[in-house]
């Protein structure tokens, strides 16, 4: 079948093409330079915008944390019903949408990639199987790697190889894409009912710091030569004076730089720029952390912008959902997963009159404004945590309008207010810019090649959005632009229109994309103890524990090979 | 004012929160008639399921309601309604007046269970008796009622004021048990008895039991011996024992339990 979007306004930041008027030809899925006109079926989109489908780098879409999420909210499902039609499926959930339902959402704002963050490894068969029923969206899903006791213990005796080869066969057995880490040596210490302060504190009985941990996985990355950079989520996240610690984390890192390619990727960073040594002295970090990823380019960042609403926290990060549970009061979960991690789930709400709360929606924006190559920022909220994905289309309206904020800000914490940087910023986002932010950054990032460009040979993922730029200023028509951002006109997903007018009309299967790390058999050998040891360390049995490629509904491997 | 006679005996849950005087005030007698409940997993229109009536304005111009029939299965009458009166002869089914935040609902019956579920205003009466989980809110919601008051003269089932954050329920007849569990703030008043477990969980408010209660959670420390308590203009003569809890949630919420009905507390009067 051939497609061809006529008359759009392109945005194509990855081959530079700003606002241009470009048809785009799509044939058997991907993108092409030319089809017959005749045979082709035409949207015209004419007086609309024309991006790559959106990416979304970072959210907690599927896995037993979220599952475990929509277990303990049953009233956050009753708030947002959605009845099934002929084409879709029913479902429920505001901020922990059933799998179908998030599939569709995500189709129905123009996304078409989405990357499920943190995934006990042991646990991937269950990630897999609600990714499988995602519908309309790629996926893929990183492992939670960093506090893993083998990982540890190659770390702790320096044996980079050897980790990389544990590393490789993990990411195999699981079906995963990167390593992610959460709160380096502190889940393991929450074990034992304790943290790590920062970087350089000792992890209990594994005699380790953290620096050692992200540095040693940083090399194993690097070893391996994975698509994506070091995915991870700060010591001392949430905490006051936390920014500290992500600067070092960034700075440990530092030599490791090789080339144009990040070597980490801080996730949700709004979360781990916080300044203060208390509540009440809280501020905003986020000068800081811009000036140091202003003069740096081994980084990449995504958000994690909070928006006002009732939503569900849930990390891999234990010790930092206690410490929110007793903050809040809120009902909670915690979770070990045997060797590996630990999660947290606690319901929260977002006010606009909590100096905190207020204070944090500050802290995203900033960074997002302050950090001048939209390449390092990607736009996200960490969904759920700080808020669900589908408010995407305020938080773009937010970074393209400076009266959008301001019409915000009006209504915030007074105290948080006359703190904020927000009234002296007065950058606005392009079209250009926001399709880095929401799609070409992340795609590049992940290292996802055909994802994120509307080039020849690209994957024919394409959301249009019914907003005239020609005619009209995002800057003052903001409500407008979000309805826009809302609601795709249309949206491709490998050739095929899946949503028009921001319904679904076609309900697709999207891939799982999965690295698959070739490792010299020498240095495999050098897993041959792990049998032994996986029998004392774990519940599962060794051969029980990899899934198999027939497992995933539609698989997608990528492969690379080591420099080893 | 609006007649609504239900046409034969439900036998499936009847999911009417179209039922609201906010509804009916706006809509032609026509539009109300064609109105969509679900009847178990059919949708029907509201005139094949209730005669409807209208007998023109009220005197005071304010929307009224009298329904009557079997409405035992019919859930949700009154939700989320804001002004007018609804008046029900009968037995009234589950979440009755939900979410409501204004305008009153009087039955003459019984209610269902979650009656007055995360209300926001306004006033119900019920004559008989009541449900379990009076003004609770949905499963997993912590926002229980916050305003308004429900009068109920029978008893009520479990659970009753789950999660209450303000507002007043007065119960004329017996409580089951957790009366108040969660209880954030607010008043409740129990003329009768209450079964075992008054207050678990509960962090602020006030619960009065003029009956008997078996027994007080360990997790509630004697306070005070008072001689009776006053409730807005209404004082309830005593003597009551003062109960502070639950201690587990460090909670600073009070129990009055009558004296004179529970001679077998007499002897936590050592610890005043």
């Amino acid at each position: 079948m051939s497609l061809i979007v006529k008359n759009g306004f392109v945005y194509d930041p990855s081959n530079g093409i700003d606002g241009e008027k470009i048809d785009i030809f799509i044939q058997d899925g991907k993108i092409v330079e030319k089809v017959d006109e005749h045979k082709a079926q035409i949207i015209d989109a004419t007086g609309m915008v024309v991006m790559p489908g959106g990416v979304d780098i970072h959210t907690h879409i599927a896995g037993a944390e979220v599952n475990t999420g929509r277990l303990l909210r049953p009233e956050d499902h009753f708030q947002d019903v959605e009845p099934k039609t002929v084409i879709t499926r029913s479902g429920v959930g505001h901020s922990i949408p059933s799998t179908f339902t998030t599939g569709y959402r995500y189709a129905r704002m123009g996304y078409t990639t989405t990357i499920t963050p943190s995934m006990p490894p042991l646990l991937a068969r269950h990630t897999h199987e609600e990714l499988d029923d995602t519908p309309i969206v790629d996926k893929a899903a990183f492992p939670l790697l960093g506090d893993s006791w083998f990982v540890l213990e190659y770390l702790r005796d320096n044996l980079i190889e050897e980790c990389s080869a544990f590393v490789a066969w993990m990411i195999r057995a699981t079906k995963g894409y990167a390593v992610k880490i959460v709160n380096p040596g502190g889940i393991e210490a929450w074990g034992f009912g304790r943290n790590v302060r920062n970087i350089d504190d000792t992890v209990p009985y594994f005699n380790i710091t953290p620096r050692e941990i992200i540095r040693g996985l940083c090399r194993v990355n690097q070893v391996l030569h994975l698509p994506h950079s070091v995915h991870i989520h700060t010591n001392n996240l949430g905490k006051p004076g936390n920014y500290v610690t992500a600067l070092e984390t960034m700075k440990c890192v530092e030599d490791l730089a090789a080339g144009d390619k990040p070597v980490i990727h801080i996730t949700h960073c709004q979360f781990s720029s916080f300044k203060g040594h208390d509540w009440r002295t809280l501020e905003s970090g986020a000068e800081e952390i811009s000036r140091y990823v202003n003069r740096h380019s081994h980084i990449s960042l995504d958000m994690g912008q909070v928006v006002f609403t009732d939503t569900t926290t849930m990390t891999a990060d234990g010790p930092f959902q206690y410490g929110l549970h007793q903050l809040s009061g809120n009902k909670w979960v915690n979770g070990d997963v045997e060797t590996e991690t630990s999660a947290g789930i606690v319901p929260f709400t977002y006010h606009r009159k909590s100096y905190v709360h207020a204070t944090q929606w500050s802290i995203g924006l900033e960074l997002a404004l302050l950090i001048d190559d939209p390449w390092k920022i990607f736009l996200t909220t960490d969904h759920p945590n700080a808020a669900p994905f589908t408010t995407y289309p305020f938080i773009i309206a937010w970074l393209m309008s400076k009266t959008a904020r301001e019409r915000t800000m009006r209504r915030i914490n007074k105290k948080a207010r006359s703190k904020s940087l927000l009234g002296s910023i007065k950058r606005e986002y392009t079209f250009h810019q926001a399709a880095i932010a929401t799609r070409a950054g992340q795609a590049k990032a992940l290292g996802l090649k055909n994802k994120g460009h509307l080039g020849i040979g690209a994957d024919a993922d394409v959301s249009i959005y019914n907003f005239n730029p020609e005619k009209l200023d995002p800057s003052r028509k903001f409500i407008t632009l979000r309805k826009a951002f809302e609601r795709a006109a249309y949206t491709i997903k490998r050739g095929e229109i899946v949503v028009r007018d921001g319904q679904v009309v076609k309900s697709v299967n999207g891939k799982t994309f999965w690295v698959n790390p070739q490792v010299s058999t020498s240095l495999m050998k050098s897993l041959d103890d792990l049998k032994g040891r996986f029998q004392e360390y774990y519940t599962v049995q060794f051969e029980n524990y990899p899934i198999s490629e027939s497992h995933l509904a539609s698989p997608s491997s990528i492969q690379v090979k080591a420099e080893m | 004012m609006f007649i609504l006679r239900s046409r034969y005996n439900f036998t499936v849950p009847v999911e009417a929160e179209c039922i609201t005087c906010d509804v009916f005030s706006v809509k032609s007698l026509e539009e109300i008639r064609s109105l969509l409940v679900w009847e178990g997993n059919r949708q029907r229109r509201l005139d094949e399921l209730f005669e409807v009536e209208y007998t023109g304005k009220d005197k005071d111009d304010e929307t009224a309601m009298k329904m009557s029939g079997d409405l035992s299965k019919v859930r949700r009458i009154g939700n989320g309604m804001t002004h007018g009166k609804i008046i029900i002869e009968a037995n009234a089914g589950s979440n009755l007046g939900a979410n409501m935040t204004g305008g009153s609902l009087l039955v003459y019956g019984n209610a269902g269970s979650w009656l007055g579920s995360s209300m926001r205003g306004g006033k119900i009466e019920v004559m008989g008796n009541a449900g379990d989980y009076v003004a609770a809110p949905y499963r997993g919601s912590t926002e229980g009622m916050r305003r308004g008051e429900i009068i109920i003269h029978g008893d009520v089932g479990n659970e009753s004021g789950n999660f209450m954050r303000g507002g007043f329920i007065k119960i004329g007849g017996n409580a089951s048990q957790f009366l108040g569990i969660h209880m954030r703030d607010g008043t409740i008043l129990v003329n009768g008895n209450s079964d075992r477990r008054v207050g678990a969980e509960m962090v602020n408010g006030r619960i009065i039991v003029c009956g008997h209660v078996s027994e007080i959670l360990p997790t509630f420390a004697i306070d005070d011996l008072r001689p009776s308590v006053k409730i807005d203009s209404e004082r309830i003569n005593g003597p009551f024992y003062r109960f502070v809890g639950d201690l587990a949630e460090e909670g600073e919420g009070k129990l009055f339990i009558s004296k004179p009905s529970n001679p077998h507390l007499g002897f936590y009067e050592q610890y005043l």
